[in-house]
Order: structure tokens, then C-alpha cells, then sequence
């Protein structure tokens, strides 16, 4: 196994040593120092401890043969053949990465009386839509979906495959990538693609302010998830090219113990990620009563009322109108945040915004780092002279 | 009926940065708590219970601290726990952490039902469920919003999609994962504390396991790697203003102004 290893001779001191670890894997116990369960193996005691007291011990696993991978498949987010638009936006990302290694983008189509919508698709520059047209298909169910993932996979040998962060796409991409053991990487903001077709993924990580690359060296395919308003869509072309394939599969993969009584249409909120203009209330808040100077405001803009995660967590608003990680990812035109901190697990859901002003007592507040207009001051001043002065019109 | 459910530990906040000098993780004390969605996932196993006598058990796999949030479930109503720890463990990425699990929970029995949080806080993945039902060969349906009834051999319940709201009759054994709608989670009671003080928490290690290869475990079995972990780019341009309350406030009317907003 890989794993840590201690020179207790190089440890000077213990006390030092053991607060190398940022997640308390590094313990002492009867003046040795022992690694604990929670090791990350991120290997920053071998790089930031006493020379040579820390050691990663690796062992090699066999390398596979990435040259039998090949292709940049989407699979294709729909309901009942509407194509959800984080659909194109993945095809705009995977025809850059796939023209940079020289390979084919494919679409994975899932459903029942979809051909028409398969041929849209050749507007958006891919090369092949597979397409599995079957009753049982009909509305997503996870064991027959996941059993035509598979059938996609082992017939077209993709390097990378990029699902949606949709609902369905993140329940049936790792379970697709479990079967086939491989990688997956969840809610990806950049993605690249090496020389190699070894995939580079970006994400914020460990719950914090940090974001990291990640990669899956010795895996196909490698799996990862976008969130709808990450990427940027491509332009639709005017003359449609590749071809739709028409795919078949045994009828008795598409079995489920899964059975759909009814699928009813959701009651109609306005979506935050389609709202243009959007005012976000932070922790700067002390009681929910006072969030009613960010409903006033969005009011008298048009916008949005959205929150941070700890508000979402005391209750005091709906999740649906959670930015962030946790919640929703949003572009709007215009973002006024109020009180907000910055988070990492909250920038990553707004950053792509075309004006960001934020209102924050703290001049080092990290959402300045993300704003056009960095604003020091108490949001419970700001707030009733905007206001005032908006309904004034001066 | 069994009821398992999968809790993790995280940290208690998010101040966690990187030094830009030395790359250094820091992190603010070591306070850590029950992932927040983990308490919905229980929640709903203990409402199941109190109306269908089910025995509801938890599972988690972490470092020896971990056993505080076992002991946090069994205020809340859980009757029994377990842990699965082994430093051969360490450096598991999703599919190595799914995996430990679902070797777990065959240790411990597949019960009727699984339920999962919809995600953790610190790794925001949403992941680990489906991967678990995946090695257990069982059915899952993740964003659970609602469950409307439990019978004998299935369940029926509420799965949320974006426009859409699918209800589903599901054979069991199967895997839900739960949004935080489904419920409010109760408090943990101190009466519960008392009682189950002297309950034995069983840990499990890698030995215990029907698969002992260890290149399925931790570092080893974790096909993703992280090469690299910086601090997020901060570096657009921007304005700053300081000053009175009254002359941002000026600005920031003039500014919506200018860009058309009002």
C-alpha cells in the first residue's frame, strides 16, 4: 500500500510537527508520532516537514494503454427530448479540448421517441450522436440508464466523458463511473485536456478556500460532472454536420425495480440561474427579519433574492435560492452581494457574473478578490440610503 | 424493517486556506461536527421508525474521533452504530470511499433501506451514495424529496428533477440520498445520552472485510489524484471604496445608474 512513513530520529520537535498536518492525521502517542486514518495523502508533512522525517512510499500499479481510449463523449441531459442547455455548453468544451488531442466528440442520447432531437444536435459541431430509442427509457430510471452508459462506453471507448450537473447527472455519472471503476470529478469549474488525453480537472476543495487540480492518471474513462452556467455555449451552426447512430441494446438489460407512478410538473419559481439581476444576502444578517432591506431592494431593481449556505442552514430562506457548491450556479447581468463573506463553496457558484459590486465591513472580505466593485461598509447603513435614494430617483 | 444510515464527519467551518507563501494548508482549530445534510438522512430514518418500528443503524468511516457523530445519531434516535477505520484506508478518494462503505455495510448486514445526505460539506461531491448502491448492486434514487409510503417490500417516494417531480415505487433493498426539504431534524435529546452511553460501538478495520486486497483501499484504490491545491485566483481589477456610508452609498446609486440598472 502507499502510504507515510516516520523518521522519528529527524523529528525535533513533536509539538511542531504534529501541526504539519492540516487534517489531524499526523497524532503522538507515548512521544512517537503515528499517521492516522484521516491522512489525505496530500503530502505536505513530506514537503513542509524536517527533511526526510516524512517519506510517501508508493507503489506502482500497472499503466494501462491510454492509446485504446479515445473520444470526448456528452451525454446528453434532456426531459421527454427537450435538451437541457448545460448539454451545449459541455459540446463547446469538449470540441476545444477535442481538436487540441485530435479526437472525436460524441453525444449519448437516452430515451424514447427521441430522433428528432438527436438530430438537433448536429447543429452543435459534434461528430456522432448514439442514440438508444426505447420505451423503457422512457424517464430516467438509474439501473437501465446506467446499463446503456455502459453499452456506450465499451462499444465507443471514450478517453473523457462529461455529464451535466443536473439532478440526473449526478446520480447517474458515478454510478457509471463505479461500474467501469474509474474517476469521477464532481462539479468541475475548469477542465483541460493534456497531449496524453489525461483530463485536467479544476474544483474548489476540502470545504475551504482552496481550490485544487486534480487528475486520473491510470483510468478510462475519466468521468466528470459541470454545472449548468459554468462553461460557455458554442454558436449554433447553420448547416448541420456528423451523424446520428441509431444504437441497439438488449431488451433485458433495460429491467428496473424501480416503478415511475406518476411525474408531475414542478410548481413554477422563478429560477435564480435565469434571473438577470440577483441580490444576495450573507451572514452580515442577524435576524431573518432584517433580510426584508435585500427583498426591498431586489424589488426595486427586478432582481432575485438569493442567500449564502448559512442562511439556507438556519432556515431562513428557501434552498432553491442558495448560491454555491450546495446550491445553485448563476451568471446574472447584474450581483449585488450584502454581507457575504466569500467562500470558495460560494464564489464558485457566481464568479462568471457579469457585474459583481459586494458590500462587506471587512476590507479583506475574499469576495473583494471576485468583485468589480469592492464596497467597506455596514450593510444595515448601505442598505435604507440605496434604497432611499432609488426611490427618491436621485 | 432495518434502516441504515451513512453519516460522515467534517469540519465545523470553512476557514480553511492556503498559505500563498508556502502552500501550506491552514486550518483553523480542529472543530468538527455531523455533516449538516447527514442530519436530514437520519432524521428521515428515525420518522420511519417512530411510524413503522424499524431499527435504525448508522455507519461511518473516518479516524477514532468519528465516534462522536455515532454517538450524536443515537441522541437523535439511532439504535446501534458502527465504524469502519483503518489507516490503509488513508487517501481514499470517492470511488475507494464508496467502496470501504459498501464492504461496511456488507459486514454489517444489507439492510432494507440505505439513506444517505444528499452530499457532504466537505467534499460537496454528492457521489458517494449512487457508488455505494452501485458495489452493493441495489437500486438508488438520489434528491429524494419526499417519502409518501412504506410498505412491506417497497417504498414509494418523491424524487425532485429541474422542471419535474417523479414519484417512484422502489423494491428494496435499495439507497436513497435526501434533500434538505424532506424534514426538519430534531434536536439531539440528553435522555438518549444517558441510555446509550454504554452501547459498544463495533470498529471495523480492513481485516474484517471480504475483500482484503488493499490495492481497493485508501491512496491505492483511489483512481482521481490531486496534483496540486492553490489558493482560487483573485485577480480581476477592481474598485474599492472606502468612506462614509453616505458617500458609497452615492457612488453605488450613480454606479447602477451609469450601468443602467435604475
Amino acid at each position: 500500500m502507499t502510504q507515510i512513513i516516520i523518521d522519528q530520529s529527524k523529528i525535533d520537535n513533536i509539538a511542531e510537527a504534529v501541526k504539519l498536518c492540516p487534517f489531524g492525521a499526523i497524532e503522538c502517542s507515548n512521544g512517537k508520532l503515528n499517521i492516522n486514518s484521516a491522512c489525505k495523502m496530500c503530502d505536505l508533512c513530506v514537503k513542509h516537514g524536517p527533511e526526510g522525517a516524512f517519506k510517501l512510499l508508493k507503489t506502482e500499479s500497472k499503466k494501462i494503454d491510454k492509446s485504446q481510449w479515445s473520444g470526448i463523449a456528452v451525454y446528453v441531459d434532456h426531459f421527454e427530448g427537450d435538451i437541457h442547455p448545460v448539454t451545449y455548453e459541455l459540446i463547446g468544451k469538449a470540441r476545444l479540448m477535442a481538436e487540441k488531442i485530435n479526437q472525436p466528440v460524441y453525444c449519448l442520447f437516452v430515451g424514447h421517441n427521441i430522433n428528432n432531437n438527436a438530430k438537433e444536435l448536429l447543429y452543435w459541431g459534434v461528430d456522432s450522436v448514439f442514440v438508444y430509442d426505447y420505451k423503457e427509457l422512457k424517464n430516467f430510471r438509474i439501473e437501465p440508464y446506467t446499463a446503456v452508459f455502459e453499452e456506450f462506453i465499451n462499444k465507443t471507448k471514450p478517453s473523457i466523458v462529461l455529464v451535466g450537473g443536473t439532478n440526473i447527472g449526478r446520480s447517474l455519472a458515478p454510478r457509471t463511473a463505479a461500474r467501469f471503476r474509474t474517476g469521477l470529478t464532481a462539479d468541475c469549474t475548469k477542465l483541460d485536456v493534456q497531449l496524453n488525453s489525461d483530463l485536467d480537472q479544476i474544483r474548489p476543495a476540502f470545504g475551504g478556500n482552496i481550490m485544487a487540480h486534480i487528475q486520473t492518471p491510470n483510468h478510462r474513462p475519466q468521468f466528470a460532472t459541470v454545472r449548468y452556467k459554468i462553461f460557455t455555449p458554442p454558436d449554433k451552426n447553420s448547416e448541420p454536420s456528423g451523424k446520428v447512430n441509431i444504437c441497439t441494446v438488449s431488451i433485458d438489460k433495460l429491467v428496473s425495480k424501480i416503478n415511475i407512478l406518476d411525474i408531475k410538473e414542478k410548481e413554477k419559481t422563478e429560477s435564480l440561474e435565469d434571473a438577470e439581476i440577483i441580490i444576495v444576502a450573507g451572514r452580515a444578517f442577524k435576524r431573518q427579519e432584517d433580510l426584508k432591506l435585500v427583498y426591498e431592494l431586489a424589488e426595486l431593481l427586478g432582481g432575485l433574492v438569493a442567500t449564502t449556505r448559512p442562511l439556507i442552514e438556519a432556515g431562513w430562506a428557501d434552498p432553491r435560492r442558495q448560491i454555491g457548491l450546495s446550491g445553485r450556479t448563476v451568471k446574472p447581468k447584474l450581483i449585488i452581494t450584502c454581507g457575504v463573506s466569500g467562500a470558495i463553496q460560494f464564489v464558485a457558484g457566481m464568479d462568471g457574473s457579469e457585474t459583481i459590486i459586494s458590500i462587506n465591513i471587512d476590507d479583506k472580505a475574499p469576495i473583494f478578490g471576485v468583485s468589480h466593485y469592492a464596497i467597506v461598509g455596514d450593510v444595515y447603513e448601505i442598505l435604507p440610503k440605496l434604497i432611499d435614494n432609488i426611490k427618491k430617483g436621485c | 424493517m432495518n434502516i441504515l444510515v451513512c453519516i460522515k464527519q467534517v469540519p465545523d467551518s470553512s476557514d480553511v486556506e492556503v498559505d500563498e507563501k508556502t502552500g501550506v494548508l491552514k486550518r483553523e482549530g480542529v472543530d468538527s461536527k455531523m455533516n449538516p445534510f447527514d442530519l436530514y438522512a437520519l432524521e428521515t430514518a428515525v420518522m420511519i421508525k417512530e411510524s413503522h418500528s424499524a431499527n435504525v443503524s448508522v455507519l461511518t468511516m473516518g479516524p477514532l474521533q468519528a465516534l462522536d457523530i455515532i454517538k450524536e445519531a443515537f441522541m437523535m434516535g439511532a439504535d446501534s452504530g458502527a465504524m469502519v477505520s483503518d489507516k490503509k484506508f488513508a487517501g481514499a478518494d470517492v470511488l475507494a470511499t464508496s467502496y470501504t462503505l459498501s464492504q461496511g455495510i456488507e459486514k454489517v448486514g444489507i439492510p432494507e433501506l440505505i439513506i444517505c445526505g444528499m452530499q457532504t460539506t466537505d467534499g460537496d461531491t454528492a457521489q458517494v451514495g449512487p457508488e455505494i448502491a452501485e458495489f452493493l448492486n441495489i437500486p438508488h434514487i438520489a434528491y429524494v424529496t419526499k417519502i409518501v409510503e412504506i410498505k412491506s417490500k417497497t417504498i414509494i417516494l418523491e424524487m425532485e428533477l429541474e422542471n419535474s417531480i417523479s414519484v417512484l415505487e422502489v423494491e428494496y433493498p435499495c439507497l436513497i440520498t435526501v434533500e434538505k426539504n424532506i424534514c426538519q431534524p430534531r434536536l439531539p435529546s440528553f435522555r438518549l445520552k444517558q441510555k446509550s452511553n454504554s452501547w459498544e460501538i463495533p470498529i471495523y478495520s480492513l481485516d474484517d472485510f471480504k475483500d482484503h486486497d488493499e490495492d481497493h483501499y485508501g491512496l491505492n484504490g483511489s483512481p482521481t489524484q490531486v496534483k496540486r491545491i492553490f489558493p482560487p485566483e483573485r485577480n480581476i481589477d477592481h474598485e474599492l471604496w472606502n468612506g462614509s456610508s453616505d458617500e458609497v452609498t452615492t457612488k453605488l446609486t450613480d454606479k447602477l445608474r451609469e450601468l443602467k440598472f435604475i
